[in-house]
């Protein structure tokens, strides 16, 4: 589908190049992540596998600009990322929606800090994304009286507001019950297509990974570490009980217990 | 409504019983005067403009004392959670100086200041900056820092993430500091008035002091009693909005 240059290939959108990073605890110094390196094309979506532990946050604050690594480096549009920005938006499992602002002022925070809008063009944006999100009824809610799920649309609308170009997700549906998963595996793929944003998704889910990403991508812990990298080439929408999405599961889970086992025997 | 009600059955029973007690002569009238004494004298030192003008000079004192508490503790409270330095030195002190009884300020303040105003304007704002100081950086504090991160993908810098998200964040925090404060500065107040007698105007706590003096009872109880409406007039008119608007925000009044 794409056109590629037949000398120099399109840019990446993501490069992340020997990142380490470690944290001081008071227990001692931990290698959050050692020497990761990844590369996401431009509108890709790439997820982020591995058990609790092995660094998946981390990068993604890396990117983010919320965290700086200690070597290697990471870059957005050929340009080093050292601080955030609203090209990359974050959403976190917790929905950290603010609970003094309604449903539609959280919305409109990404639109206030942006400049050269009216305040027109903010409210219309902000009323566009959440429609896009199903929750157009709901803009005067409080977030109290939301259920997760709805909180999570509410905090897609918000990382969609400013029209970020990646899209950098934690663990966003990890709280919620299956049922109001699979609708927003559904609404996640439908507007990944329609707006052709880059999404780094991260995930302990092995289905779920299997049932987004383009690409899946296995961490493994103490160290953490990328490990190896799958291509998912199922048409989509896809169906997260399809046997097609079972099958690759099946042949990632069996990788990602190899790992863990040979982590475990090397230590 | 039901509730307004309530109240007001209950505290017109109170005064039902009291007036009782006086009618079969439980009490020396000089030590317990009947309600109808009490309402008697008030309406004469408002009709007379006394009570007018005590209730005027007190608020006045209150509300200069108390606002300077708050424009003086909120930021130095925002300061203190935010530098480490700040907190093992003010915070200390602030800690220390919030436990004192605001009365202890009495002595200082007239050493200090004299009989004045400046004596009165000190005894509060020492009583109500030190609560605001803690309240506003044990808010700041108990901010989740997701908050913090999420607002600064989404473009926000320093002082726009202190205004914006961490100040609104803290607010339940805050507003029940300043609640404290109010309540900490109107004790303050009455210690100052009854010790500090002064020529710039008699507010309540000199009133108070006045009936004691004289021995009449009627005012003593009178003033009490138009102490604890202008406390109550304040919880309604100054927090309960405040409150109300945060229990239906923050959804915090489900618990209860
Ligand atoms: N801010 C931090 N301070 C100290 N340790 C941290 C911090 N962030 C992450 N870590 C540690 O780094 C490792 C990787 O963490 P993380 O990236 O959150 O893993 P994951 O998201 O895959 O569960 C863990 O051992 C974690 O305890
Ligand atoms: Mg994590």
């Amino acid at each position: 589908m794409t056109t590629t240059a037949p000398f120099a290939p399109a840019p990446s959108k993501l490069a992340i190049d020997r990142v380490s990073k470690s944290f001081t605890t008071s227990r001692g110094s931990v290698l959050a992540l050692q020497e990761a390196s990844l590369t996401v094309a431009e509108g890709e979506f790439v997820c982020l596998l591995g058990p609790s532990g092995c660094g998946k946050s981390t990068l993604l604050n890396l990117v983010a600009g919320l965290e700086l690594p200690d070597t290697g480096s990471v870059t957005a549009d050929g340009k080093i990322v050292r601080e955030p920005g609203r090209e990359r938006m974050m959403m976190f499992q917790e929905s950290a929606l603010f609970p003094w602002l309604d449903v539609l002022g959280n919305v409109l925070f990404p639109l206030k800090l942006k400049s050269g809008l009216s305040a027109k063009e903010r409210n219309d944006t902000a009323h566009y994304y959440l429609k896009l999100v199903g929750l157009e009824k709901f803009m005067d809610a409080n977030i109290h009286e939301l259920s997760g799920g709805m909180k999570q649309r509410v905090a897609l609308a918000r990382a969609l507001a400013p029209n970020p170009r990646v899209l950098l997700m934690d663990e966003p549906f990890a709280a919620l019950d299956a049922m109001t998963r699979e609708q927003l595996y559904g609404d996640l793929q439908r507007i990944w297509t329609q707006r052709h944003v880059t999404i780094l998704f991260v995930t302990h889910n092995v289905r779920e990974a299997v049932s987004l990403g383009d690409r899946v991508v296995l961490f493994s812990p103490h160290p953490g570490r990328i490990r190896e990298e799958f291509r998912i080439e199922l048409p989509r929408p896809r169906d997260i009980n399809s046997v097609e999405v079972a099958a690759h599961a099946t042949r990632i889970t069996r990788a990602l217990k190899g790992h863990l086992q040979e982590g475990a025997t090397a230590e | 409504m039901k509730r307004f009600l309530t109240a007001m059955i209950f505290f017109a029973l109170l005064v039902g019983v009291w007036q009782w007690a006086c009618w079969r002569g439980f009490w020396s009238p000089v030590l317990v005067p009947s309600p109808a004494r009490v309402a008697e004298y008030l309406w004469e030192a408002a009709l007379s403009g006394d009570l007018g003008r005590a209730v005027l000079v007190t608020l006045k004192r209150l509300l200069a004392g108390y606002f300077i508490g708050i424009f003086v503790g909120l930021p130095v409270g925002l300061l203190i959670a935010r530098f480490r330095f700040l907190r093992d030195t003010i915070g200390m002190l602030a800690l220390g100086l919030q436990g004192l009884p605001s009365v202890c300020w009495v002595p200082l303040a007239l050493l200090w200041f004299g009989q004045t105003e400046s004596a009165m304007l000190f005894v509060v704002v020492m009583g109500t900056v030190w609560s605001v100081v803690l309240a506003a950086e044990t808010g700041v504090r108990n901010v989740n820092p997701i908050y913090v991160r999420a607002a600064r993908t989404m473009g926000s810098r320093w002082m726009h993430i202190w205004i914006r998200v961490i100040l609104p964040a803290s607010l339940p925090f805050i507003v029940s500091g300043m609640k404290q404060g109010w309540a900490f500065a109107w004790r303050s107040l009455m210690a100052a008035e009854i010790f500090v007698t002064i020529l710039t105007g008699a507010g309540l706590g000199y009133m108070l002091h006045l009936g004691r003096e004289l021995l009449a009872m009627e005012q003593v109880i009178g003033i009490m009693f138009m102490l604890v409406l202008i406390g109550l007039l304040a919880d309604k008119l100054m927090f309960s909005p405040w409150e109300k608007w945060l229990h239906h925000r923050w959804g915090t009044d489900r618990a209860t």
